[in-house]
């Protein structure tokens, strides 16, 4: 394990790609960085780990990351990500994805991988907002939020991602931010222990557009309303009213379930000549 | 590999699996559509039997990802598909094309477009095989006449998907799907085999995309020691992203070059009867049936007649063709469809002699007396 920030950057970027894309003050960064201190914690060996994404801002992240890495098309990194772990249950999975992503594009990949509970992590990049595109609005943009597309204020209703993976068969399911970058590490680290399908949603921010769309203020700001406004689960389980208008973090739901590669395995056990 | 042995009574569909699994197919990524169905059944149930996966995919974009998925990671793979299927594939097929990764892609042809007609034959995806997805981009397809030729052409599906780094297509048409004749299966030992190159240099030094002479770059699987990145944007011999124009336009045009300047390699036809043809007929699988029919009556009736096959239906065989142009006085297209294929061989062949269309769009096979009364009548 390293806890030398330079040497985590030695080893698990390819600082050659750096500096990224991403523009100052977003938070996809930090949320990258806790993907891979989580990796490193678990001290897991770089040629078995294959990081998959699909299009937007958050789907660069593989690119500046020292592993066997796969930008897909824009909704279908899970689709690309079980075929790969089908073809070899050995490797370690992850995927990266944004909100429109994971949720608009690519929603029936995310409800169908959980449901099969396919060994992979999936972390959303949830910044409310299509950010590389410019601004538009998401299936996770507040209600009465404003976007590009939404200049009268959005009238769609947003997606929970994590009740949304829940309830299509998911079996590890947890919710940091970029601001609770700890939490957000341990999360992940869960995730990847959990034989089966783990979602992570990682709060993102994007203060160029959605930021600044909704007048949510500069960076520090938008960092304080998640320090604010985030209450763990762990709290709330103890005093429920806690929680009340909050976002609720931490880990969400575990449930172990079998895992589909290893229930393929027994029927090649079973059948094979 | 396949350990089936001797000759069976089999589909074209499931011929098409036999073929896959004896050029060592060992995934399957699919959704059920009709008339394609029976290769995604059978793939099912024998896979394992081989140690081989198969997996039942939420809808045909995710199948054709989960292909690439699985071939980046070393296994030979395939799906299958018919027409709306085909339609939804065309996007990550692109992708394919662009980050170069090896598999099979089947279209067993219906009647279209949209919905159409899931259960009749047709030939309306001969140009969408060509330019179904976006971009300037190769394609290499099949078109089998017969049941032993679907499982034979699959094996070089195969083959060829490997040796070029590409997906292939196999267009078959619902006719030659679901015809049952026998299959003689081959010797595993006759059965040629391609497998990708592989990277001979050390990880730290492997460029995923620097092409050899041969335009080709050997291929690491994830997993093997050579971490490297993918993508479907234009990238450089690294992999990675690249707006430089002038290593964009060479990217492109090596990906083109490397099947359009293998032609002679990738050319399967049959010339039957073609040797005195003063007419030929120009007609590939299930209608190449009733060709033959047609041609051996109006033999009978002292017709110098013959016909051309194309197997190899993409790249162009623009050669041939030619040559076939020299020496005929009329040349008939017959394909079910109103004139895809008709205007590639009009464009090559239509300055030397008449090039004419002989079409059905009805979901029925084109008759050998529609072909008859179609020469007939064009002399």
């Amino acid at each position: 394990m390293n806890t030398n920030c330079s040497d985590i950057t030695q080893n698990y970027y390819r600082v050659d790609k750096l500096p990224h894309i991403w523009c100052p003050g977003c938070g996809h960064g930090t949320l990258v960085n806790t993907v891979v201190r989580a990796i490193d914690k678990l001290g897991l060996n770089k040629d078995e780990v294959v990081i998959v994404s699909g299009i937007g801002c958050s789907s660069r992240a593989p690119g500046y990351l020292d592993f066997n890495t796969l930008h897909t098309t824009h909704g279908r990194a899970l689709a690309f990500a079980t075929g790969i772990k089908h073809a070899n249950p050995k490797l370690h999975v992850i995927v990266i994805m944004g909100d429109g992503d994971s949720s608009a594009i690519g929603g029936n990949h995310l409800i169908h991988a959980a449901r099969r509970n396919i060994d992979i992590t999936t972390i959303v990049f949830n910044n409310n907002i299509y950010g590389m595109t410019g601004g538009q609005y998401s299936p996770t943009t507040p209600y009465g939020d404003f976007a590009t597309t939404a200049p009268y204020g959005n009238i769609d209703k947003p997606f929970d991602l994590c009740n949304l993976a829940k309830g299509a068969g998911a079996t590890y399911v947890g919710r940091g931010t970029a601001y609770h970058a700890p939490l957000m590490q341990k999360l992940i680290e869960n995730g990847l222990q959990n034989k089966g399908f783990s979602f992570i949603e990682g709060i993102s921010l994007c203060p160029t557009y959605y930021g600044r769309k909704n007048k949510k203020g500069d960076v520090v700001n938008m960092h304080n309303f998640l320090k604010d406004n985030c209450v763990d689960k762990k709290v709330v389980d103890k005093v429920p009213e806690k929680g009340e208008n909050k976002i609720i973090i931490g880990e969400l739901y575990k449930e172990p379930k079998p895992e589909y590669t290893e229930s393929y395995k027994v029927i090649i056990d079973k059948f094979q000549e | 590999m396949s350990s089936e042995k001797g000759y069976k009574l089999l589909q074209g569909n499931e011929a098409c699996v036999e073929g896959a699994l004896a050029a060592g197919m060992k995934f399957f990524a699919g959704y059920p559509i009709t008339p394609s169905t029976e290769v995604m059944e059978l793939s099912a149930q024998k896979l394992p039997q081989y140690g081989g996966k198969f997996i039942q995919m939420e809808d045909e974009i995710a199948s054709m990802a989960a292909i690439i998925g699985a071939s980046l990671t070393g296994l030979k793979s395939m799906t299958a598909t018919s027409g709306p299927g085909f339609s939804l594939k065309q996007e990550n097929f692109g992708y394919a094309v662009m980050s170069e990764v090896p598999c099979v892609v089947v279209n067993v042809q219906r009647g279209g477009p949209s919905t159409g007609l899931p259960t009749s034959p047709a030939q309306g995806e001969i140009m969408q095989a060509k330019w179904g997805t976006h971009g300037d981009h190769p394609v290499i397809a099949l078109t089998p006449g017969s049941v032993q030729e679907t499982y034979e052409m699959t094996i070089e599906a195969f083959n060829l998907a490997e040796k070029y780094r590409t997906p292939v297509i196999m267009l078959m048409d619902e006719t030659i799907g679901h015809m049952r004749e026998k299959l003689i299966f081959k010797d595993p030992s006759d059965i040629k085999i391609e497998n990708r190159k592989k990277p001979n240099c050390k990880p730290e030094e492997y460029l995923a995309y620097k092409a050899d002479e041969d335009m080709i770059p050997p291929m690491a699987n994830f997993g093997e020691g050579y971490r490297y990145h993918v993508t479907g944007l234009t990238h450089d011999e690294t992999g990675f992203p690249t707006n430089n124009n002038e290593i964009s336009g060479e990217l492109i045009k090596r990906l083109s070059n490397k099947v359009n300047n293998n032609i002679d390699d990738i050319a399967y036809y049959e010339e039957y009867k073609l040797e005195d043809a003063e007419i030929v007929v120009i007609a590939f699988g299930g209608v190449s049936r009733s060709a033959k029919s047609a041609i051996d009556e109006m033999r009978s009736q002292g017709m110098k007649i013959g016909l051309f096959r194309p197997i190899t239906i993409w790249p162009f065989l623009e050669t041939q063709i030619n040559s076939v142009a020299d020496k005929a006085k009329e040349i008939y297209v017959a394909e079910m469809n109103l004139g895809q294929y008709f205007y590639e061989v009009d464009r090559v062949a239509g300055k030397k002699c008449p090039v004419k269309k002989i079409n059905k769009v009805n979901g029925e096979l084109i008759t050998p007396k529609e072909i008859i009364d179609a020469v007939k009548g064009g002399k």
